[in-house]
């Protein structure tokens, strides 16, 4: 059974590595956490695993990440110092090191630990060293190596490079034989610090660097992806739209003021017998939104539409109902297509039949009014996705007008920058008179802002 | 390590006593479970439990409850769930008929004041009376801070609530108080133990997670489904309780709508004992598989692989056909 004061200095240093692997631990859970440890101490790892378990980990994302940090941690804590020197290959054949030293200071200390290849207090050194030099700030692999020479140098290699340079200029064959022997000693020191510094960066800085990098790649140009990215960023469009599906999913009431609502007054009021104290008023539902959303498909503009529909489709729940339309030259309806495979390979099929050639609005518009502008609705939200460069072709922006006027609302996203809006054949400043909202759209993040207005009947 | 728990004759000394007492209430635990109660009691602290529909979430609540022979108090969450559903409301009716009651009675109370003044303050003594603890009408909140002995406090399916509710029960799970404007602040006689279940359908708020410890019930493994069906269903064939168990682990592996829950093994074991059976064979299985898929897509997608599952189930459980 461990005391208050033994026991919080392990646990506070658990809690950062929790923290480091994404976990929000707050200061009444570390409180919960040291209550926990007090009563169950840290005799049995298993308890103690279920224990913090329960305090820190709250989904089953974090679950995850706490079991593996949990195992990271306490698996080190566990072997204590025979981990972190495991003998290396090849190491019984220094084995039998020569006596003394001859240096002074710390450096005369390790020089003696290497040469005895006393492995344990290395071992013991290396951490003492790694506390001082405050290896748990470490947060980007770039700074491996800075902690690394830090730690080295708190444990005395510098004196060691000296003495072996004052070897090596003695001459004799002995001293040179020392020098080479130390030499190889050393690396081995270097390597399994830079190994030891590389598991702390592992358990305390992973999470950071992976949010890090999220946040990064939210307000990043979906145009200028790199491909190894692509797989983070759905993952990272699913979450987005997981949030605001939770938050969007219920039906929503907005109250109407000035219009009671009389038959729930008069229940409400039944208690001082109808006499009406307490006003109950009427209630609006907030509808979920109905969506067409027409992306264009051509080269420039094609990332912003896979991962506008991306988006579109994992919201599902938070909208009554959707419609995808695609087009570059003309147009055609990809609904079916999206809801019966996942949108990635969707999208290659969509891409496959559509989209090549030049893009041309006023002839795609055309093919909508032909044969979709009939199940517009006063309910509908028609989502333009493209930059409104028509190649010169006629804009059509007639047809805009008449889906503007039957629709609720149009909103055009457009991926370039508005100062290139309106040059060359970008016809946006024809267009926008008939939307509702026209909007710079081409990071994650601008789109999470656009989706979250439409989903909030701002606009 | 008893020495630093607090003094008493509670039951739940240790982690094992935990175990033992809820299997002795027929709840067939795993080591998180048993540790999630344990700490619950100790930390003093509502666990948010879990997990998918019919793993034993609400079971849980009612086994604590008999084990500790305490009494269970479930509320069951819904849209619209509100306050004077959860906490209190007063009773109307009563308060209504009193006054009526007391309108002959009116002159005595006031008696030989003249004026208004006098009389007011007169009545005032009196005002209070209407909202005092007789006319409070207790509901499942209230009900568990007031019972004397403590309580299970059962909050069944938190997820199916408003967000305002959630944000409502900080109070309570917290200090284990609830604050009624017109009497004051109630608080815990004893502490009771708190279980919120959900099913995870929404989202639940950070401020509600960081109160409650948080324990998540999966589906059991192999071993302990065993254990909870021949818990549960005494007197099953022990050959016939292996190909089951292990027929159903199979089913879960399949790409189901709705994979069957520890509930529906429990039915089905029933369904298989009421019918005599030793040994599983394909057409009995097909027979009785509403009972453990709900969905008729599932049925049919399940109905394929039949064959091989009951072979595979009765190989486990080395019986011949």
């Amino acid at each position: 059974m461990s005391g208050v004061a033994p026991a919080s200095e392990p646990l506070r240093r658990f809690l950062q590595v929790a923290r480091g692997a994404g976990l929000r631990v707050s200061a009444a859970e570390g409180i919960d956490a040291a209550r926990a440890v007090q009563m169950i101490g840290f005799a049995d790892r298993a308890i103690l695993k279920d224990s913090l378990g329960l305090i820190l980990a709250k989904t089953p994302e974090e679950k995850a990440a706490y079991d593996e940090a949990f195992e990271l941690y306490f698996k080190r804590d566990d072997l204590g110092v025979s981990a972190d020197d495991e003998p290396q290959p090849g190491s019984a054949a220094w084995a039998q090191g020569g006596e003394g030293g001859q240096g002074e200071g710390s450096g005369q200390g390790l020089g003696q630990l290497l040469e005895q290849d006393d492995r344990a207090a290395l071992a013991t050194a290396m951490e003492k060293a790694a506390r001082e030099s405050g290896v748990e700030n470490i947060r980007f692999f770039t700074q491996k190596n800075l902690y690394a020479r830090r730690i080295l140098d708190k444990m005395g290699l510098r004196q060691v490079e000296r003495d072996m340079e004052a070897l090596r200029r003695s001459g004799t064959p002995e001293g040179l034989g020392r020098a080479q022997f130390l030499d190889g000693r050393v690396d081995q020191l270097r390597d399994s610090v830079r190994d030891f510094v590389e598991r702390n960066l592992l358990l305390f800085a992973k999470g950071e660097t992976e949010k890090f990098r999220e946040e990064l790649l939210k307000s990043a140009r979906l145009s200028n992806l790199e491909r190894r990215d692509l797989d983070r960023m759905r993952v990272l469009v699913r979450q987005m739209a997981k949030k605001l599906a939770a938050r969007y999913a219920k039906t929503r009431r907005r109250r109407l003021r000035g219009q009671l609502d009389i038959r729930r007054t008069m229940r409400r009021n039944m208690g001082w017998g109808g006499i009406p104290f307490i006003t109950v008023w009427k209630q609006k539902r907030i509808e979920k939104p109905r969506v067409m959303v027409l992306c264009d498909v051509s080269g420039s503009v094609a990332p912003m539409s896979q991962f506008l529909l991306m988006f579109l489709y994992a919201l599902n729940e938070a909208l009554s109902d959707i419609r995808s339309f695609a087009f570059a030259g003309s147009m055609i309806e990809v609904s079916e297509i999206l809801e019966k495979e996942p949108v990635e390979q969707a999208i290659t099929k969509i891409m496959e039949t559509i989209g090549f050639g030049s893009s041309n609005f006023g002839n795609s518009f055309a093919d909508f009014e032909d044969a979709w502008m009939k199940d517009v609705t006063n309910k509908t939200t028609i989502i333009v996705l493209g930059d409104a460069r028509g190649n010169r072709t006629d804009p059509r922006t007639d047809i805009v007008a008449r889906m503007s006027a039957r629709s609720k609302r149009i909103i055009w996203l457009n991926p370039e920058y508005k100062s290139a809006w309106g040059t060359g054949d970008s016809d946006m400043y024809r267009y926008a008179p008939f939307c509702n909202l026209v909007t710079v759209c081409n990071t994650l993040r601008h789109l999470e802002r656009a989706i979250t207005d439409i989903l909030d009947d701002a606009v | 390590m008893d020495d630093v728990l607090p003094p008493g004759l509670s039951p739940l000394q240790s982690i094992d006593q935990v175990d033992r007492g809820l299997s002795a209430a027929g709840y067939i635990a795993n080591r998180q479970i048993s540790t999630a109660i344990y700490m619950a009691h100790h930390l003093q602290k509502p666990i948010l439990v879990e997990g998918p529909a019919g793993v034993g979430k609400t079971e849980l609540a009612k086994s604590v409850a008999s084990w500790m022979k305490l009494p269970l108090i479930r509320m069951q969450c819904y849209e619209g769930l509100d306050e004077s559903k959860a906490l209190y409301e007063w009773k109307y009716g009563k308060q209504l008929l009193y006054t009526q009651i007391l309108k002959d009675k009116i002159s005595s109370v006031i008696g030989d004041s003249d004026n208004l003044a006098t009389s007011l303050d007169k009545l005032h003594a009196f005002g209070d009376i209407f909202f005092s603890k007789q006319f409070l009408e207790p509901r499942p909140l209230l009900r568990a801070l007031e019972e004397p002995g403590g309580a299970v406090l059962l909050i069944d399916e938190i997820d199916k609530s408003d967000q305002e509710f959630e944000a409502f029960l900080l109070e309570i799970l917290s200090d284990f108080q609830v604050t009624i404007p017109e009497i004051g602040t109630v608080g815990a006689i004893v502490p009771p133990i708190v279980l919120l279940t959900s099913n995870s359908t929404r989202d639940l708020g950070d401020a509600l997670k960081r109160r409650c410890l948080h324990l998540h019930i999966g589906f059991p493994d192999e071993k302990l489904e065993a254990k909870i069906i021949a818990s549960r269903v005494p007197g099953i064939d022990d050959k016939l309780l292996k190909q089951l168990v292990s027929f159903v682990q199979q089913l879960r592996t399949l790409d189901l709508k709705k994979v069957p829950s520890v509930s529906e093994t429990i039915d089905w074991a029933k369904v298989l004992v009421l019918l005599h059976t030793t040994v599983l064979s394909v057409d009995l299985v097909r027979d009785t598989l509403n009972v453990l898929l709900k969905f008729e897509a599932d049925i049919e997608a399940a109905g394929k692989q039949i064959a091989g599952l009951t072979h595979k189930a009765r190989a486990d459980a080395g019986v011949a056909a």
